[in-house]
């Protein structure tokens, strides 16, 4: 196990400079000069020559990698061209929205999808089976934003129980909890559906393996073959999916957040993109990559405990 | 009264009637052989027996155990018969196992279950059960997982977790087919001992008839769901009665009229000169060195024109690999392979002209077609080979209908599908399908391995004829013995990636004179020798 573990640092180390390589050069070709766009329209090319030396965008391209590297390392991310504070902050400030939302969004998908999925495959081809397939493609195909518009319709329009958007902050938790649970709500809906399909599919496969008979052989109840024998077995692939769900939560909210106006990292992605932020960009969705590639880490461990086959033997 | 007494057995899923008006009884240290091929039902009566059918069966008729009728039953009442009175051994030791659990927690659960044991108290249960069937705690500790453990280990965890509550009654399920025949003979040995023991009733499902000839003390012969002949083991097989069962005795033993092949000059088909293939294994430490295994180890061997050459060995000894090696699907590390006089490159592998030289026909008829092919286009697929000079239009067409006229298939077979054909069918596709560019050699890797005695005689027979025909070599792949003999002029006997015996294969049955072979012999199972045995023991 340990040599796993160490492996896997191994790789996801050599994955985090591949990445920061390819969005550092990625940045660099894209069209558009930040000291330009700072400066508008009218600025004479020699203010903007000085803008760029300021800012240190002419410099040799390693030059800029190693110090864009060194400072992320420090917890440096530089200065925002737009906003003229450290980058840092701005991240700090929207992650701790899109987190929350993104591990709520994840927890209420998981615990919706869980019990749907495994009453979908126990009762295989029945009403119920039918009728939870129905409803998860319905969820697979409507578009979350007016989901989300359709909830702050009836929750926040009609029954005035949660507000439209915004976020009060975290000073009063039950309140920050409130804000998020409409967001969480639309985000999950479609996750929860994919997760349960998932689900179902991976345990009729399960459910169809020899050694389920043989549990049965052994005097086992149909309950007890599913919690003991079929669930663990099951569980790979939808471990899997839920690794894929969280990376795209944490980055893939922009538009949730646009409708529940909620100053996410999304929206910091997208502000910097509008504005030639450029250095808010690459930190950003360096930090993104740094978190895909923590989860998947973190998902590969999980299999390990599940499966002992992938714990490679060595005794 | 009978242990087990089942009377007037009726099955059928949906529509389709399964089984009908199956009899059979098996008494308390008794040893009830049940034999057939595919489909005619023997799984079945053991699942009925166990109440575990598929959905959407329904039975009629009575099966008593212990004077309890269990048609009908509850499943609350079922589930204290299974694995408390019955136990049930499955085909398949690789996959009857949860991957998941360790083997301690997987036989103790059956204590758990129905003795109502604690967990400490069912491991207990556990630890003293696999020592009952060979597994000691010293040599296999109940935190094993079932991947670190062989196949036959494995069916013997299975068959712990079966008889941790000493049941009265085993169902085994064709319990040694997927086996080795020295880890075959260990299994039966084990499952007749605990019989003796325990004066458990055993129910043994095989189609092998040596292997039930030599275990049970009674027989039944099962066909399309009927029971068509009964008896005393050595009785039944001494005066069959039934055609059916006539003919399966027949084709059990069945010997391909073969003429011997003429000794032709000119370069050998095939020549293997020292071939090794390794293997990397994987890395123990971060900064250890890679060891690697030899799946063959300086292999050498020849075949002639015409000539059929047998390789025989267990699982693992490299006999697979050997024939990839030869077809240049894997790079070699050393040695000469070469067909028809051209030499393979370990590199690149061999070219067209050469490899139209070779072709080869694997085990699994179901999984060796592309489904959504029509059969024409399969069967013809080795023309590719021939680069331009491959055949089309009516030549093309006039080609495939001989390649499936040779192999006893019309040429309006071309036109449909491999689904709408039976194993025995597909079978004769894949030899027409190796046959059509007339290649000098090929190779047969387990090719009759999967398919029913009556089905594999035929096909024994076809390839015969073809090779005397044809003047056609084989490298004739197998770990059953008797196939082996019946079909080859020579035979190489594998171990551990090494040849040990090589010889003519008449010569190496009579005397064989490496211990392994002489292992190997004294293991399979044989028909006649056990009845004789039977007979004196008796007499």
């Amino acid at each position: 196990m340990p040599s796993i573990i160490l492996g896997r640092l191994v790789s996801l180390i050599l994955s985090l400079i591949a990445a920061s390589i390819v969005i550092f050069l990625v940045l660099e070709v894209v069209p558009g000069d930040p000291a330009q766009f700072m400066l508008g329209l009218n600025a004479t090319p020699e203010a903007t020559a000085a803008l760029r030396t300021a800012l240190g965008l002419d410099g040799p391209l390693l030059e800029r990698y190693f110090t864009w590297v060194l400072g992320l390392l420090h917890g440096d991310f530089g200065i925002s061209y737009t906003y003229k504070v450290p980058v840092s902050g701005l991240i700090a400030d929207r992650i701790w929205i899109s987190l929350p939302l993104a591990i709520y969004a994840l927890a209420l998908s998981t615990l919706i999808a869980f019990p749907v999925g495994i009453l979908a495959a126990v009762r295989r081809n029945s009403a119920t089976d039918v009728g939870i397939m129905g409803a998860t493609q319905v969820g697979l195909a409507v578009p979350n934003f007016w989901f989300a518009m359709l909830l702050v319709l009836l929750f926040s329009i009609t029954l005035r129980w949660f507000s439209a958007g915004g976020f009060p902050g975290w000073q009063d938790p039950l309140l920050a909890l409130k804000a998020l649970t409409l967001p969480a709500v639309a985000l999950a809906l479609p996750q929860a559906s994919i997760l349960a399909r998932v689900m179902r599919s991976s345990l009729l496969d399960t459910l169809g393996e020899d050694y389920i008979r043989s549990a049965r052989a052994k005097g086992l109840s149909q309950g007890q073959t599913l919690w003991r024998h079929a669930l663990r077995n099951a569980l790979i692939p939808v471990l899997t999916i839920i690794g894929l769900q969280f990376s795209f939560l944490l980055a893939g909210a922009i538009i949730i957040e646009n409708v529940f106006f909620l100053p996410g990292l999304g929206r910091l992605v997208f502000q910097g993109i509008t504005s030639r932020d450029l250095i808010v960009v690459k930190s950003v969705v360096m930090l993104l990559v740094f978190a895909v590639i923590l989860v998947t880490f973190l998902v590969d461990i999980t299999y390990a405990l599940v499966d002992p086959r992938l714990r490679r033997a060595t005794r | 009264m009978a242990l087990l007494d089942v009377k007037d057995l009726q099955l059928s899923i949906g529509k389709f009637p399964i089984l009908r008006d199956i009899d059979l009884s098996v008494d308390a240290g008794e040893i009830l052989g049940v034999i057939g091929e595919s489909g005619s039902g023997k799984s079945m009566t053991a699942l009925s027996v166990m109440q575990l059918l598929p959905f959407g069966a329904t039975t009629s008729g009575s099966v008593k155990l212990d004077g309890r009728e269990v048609l009908g039953l509850p499943d609350a009442e079922m589930r204290k018969i299974r694995g408390g009175t019955v136990g049930m051994v499955f085909q398949e030791p690789m996959t009857a196992l949860n991957p998941v659990k360790t083997i301690g927690d997987q036989v103790a659960e059956t204590a758990m279950v129905h003795g109502g044991l604690g967990r400490r108290a069912a491991l207990e249960v556990a630890r003293q059960t696999l020592e009952r069937v060979e597994l000691p705690t010293s040599r296999f500790p109940l935190d094993r997982y079932p991947h670190e453990l062989s196949g036959g280990q494995r069916q013997r965890v299975v068959i712990a977790m079966a008889i941790a509550m000493r049941p009265k009654l085993l169902i085994a399920d064709e319990p040694t087919t997927a086996l080795d025949v020295t880890t075959q003979a260990a299994i039966l040995k084990l499952l007749q001992k605990l019989v003796d023991e325990d004066g458990m009733g055993l129910l043994f499902i095989t189609h092998d008839l040596g292997v039930i000839a030599g275990l049970a003390d009674k027989v039944s012969i099962m066909r399309q769901g009927e029971v068509v002949e009964a008896g005393p083991t050595v009785q039944l097989f001494r005066a069959l009665q039934h055609p059916y069962s006539k003919a399966l005795f027949e084709a059990s033993s069945h010997v391909p009229p073969r003429i011997p092949p003429a000794v032709v000059g000119g370069s050998p088909v095939l020549a293997v000169d020292n071939v090794v293939r390794e293997y990397p294994l994987p890395r123990r430490g971060l900064f250890e060195k890679r060891k690697v295994l030899r799946a063959v180890d300086g292999v050498s061997l020849r075949i002639e024109k015409g000539e059929n050459v047998g390789l025989v060995g267990e699982s693992g000894c490299g006999k697979s690999t050997l024939a990839r090696a030869i077809m240049a699907l894997e790079p070699t590390q050393g040695g000469r392979i070469a067909i028809s006089g051209e030499p393979i490159d370990p590199k690149k592998g061999a070219s067209f002209a050469t490899r139209r030289h070779l072709q080869v026909v694997f085990q699994d008829p179901y999984g060796s077609f592309n489904p959504r092919h029509r059969v024409d286009r399969l069967v013809s697929e080795p023309f590719h080979l021939l680069g331009s000079a491959a055949p089309s239009g009516a030549e093309r067409s006039k080609r495939i209908a001989r390649a499936l006229d040779e192999v006893g298939l019309s040429a309006t077979d071309g036109e449909k599908y491999v689904h709408e054909f039976s194993g025995g069918q597909r079978q004769r596709i894949a030899i027409a399908r190796a046959l059509i560019i007339e290649p000098s050699l090929i190779i047969l890797d387990e090719a009759v391995s999967a398919l029913d005695v009556s089905v594999r005689a035929q096909v024994l027979d076809l390839l015969a004829e073809l090779s005397d025909r044809l003047q056609l070599s084989y490298l004739f792949i197998s770990h059953d013995l008797a196939v082996v003999r019946s079909i080859t002029d020579r035979v190489l006997v594998m171990r551990a990636g090494k040849i040990v015996e090589e010889g003519a294969t008449e010569e190496v049955f009579r005397a064989p004179k490496h211990p392994y072979t002489q292992e190997l012999l004294a293991a399979t199972p044989n028909l006649e020798a056990a009845l004789a045995k039977r007979e004196a023991a008796g007499a």
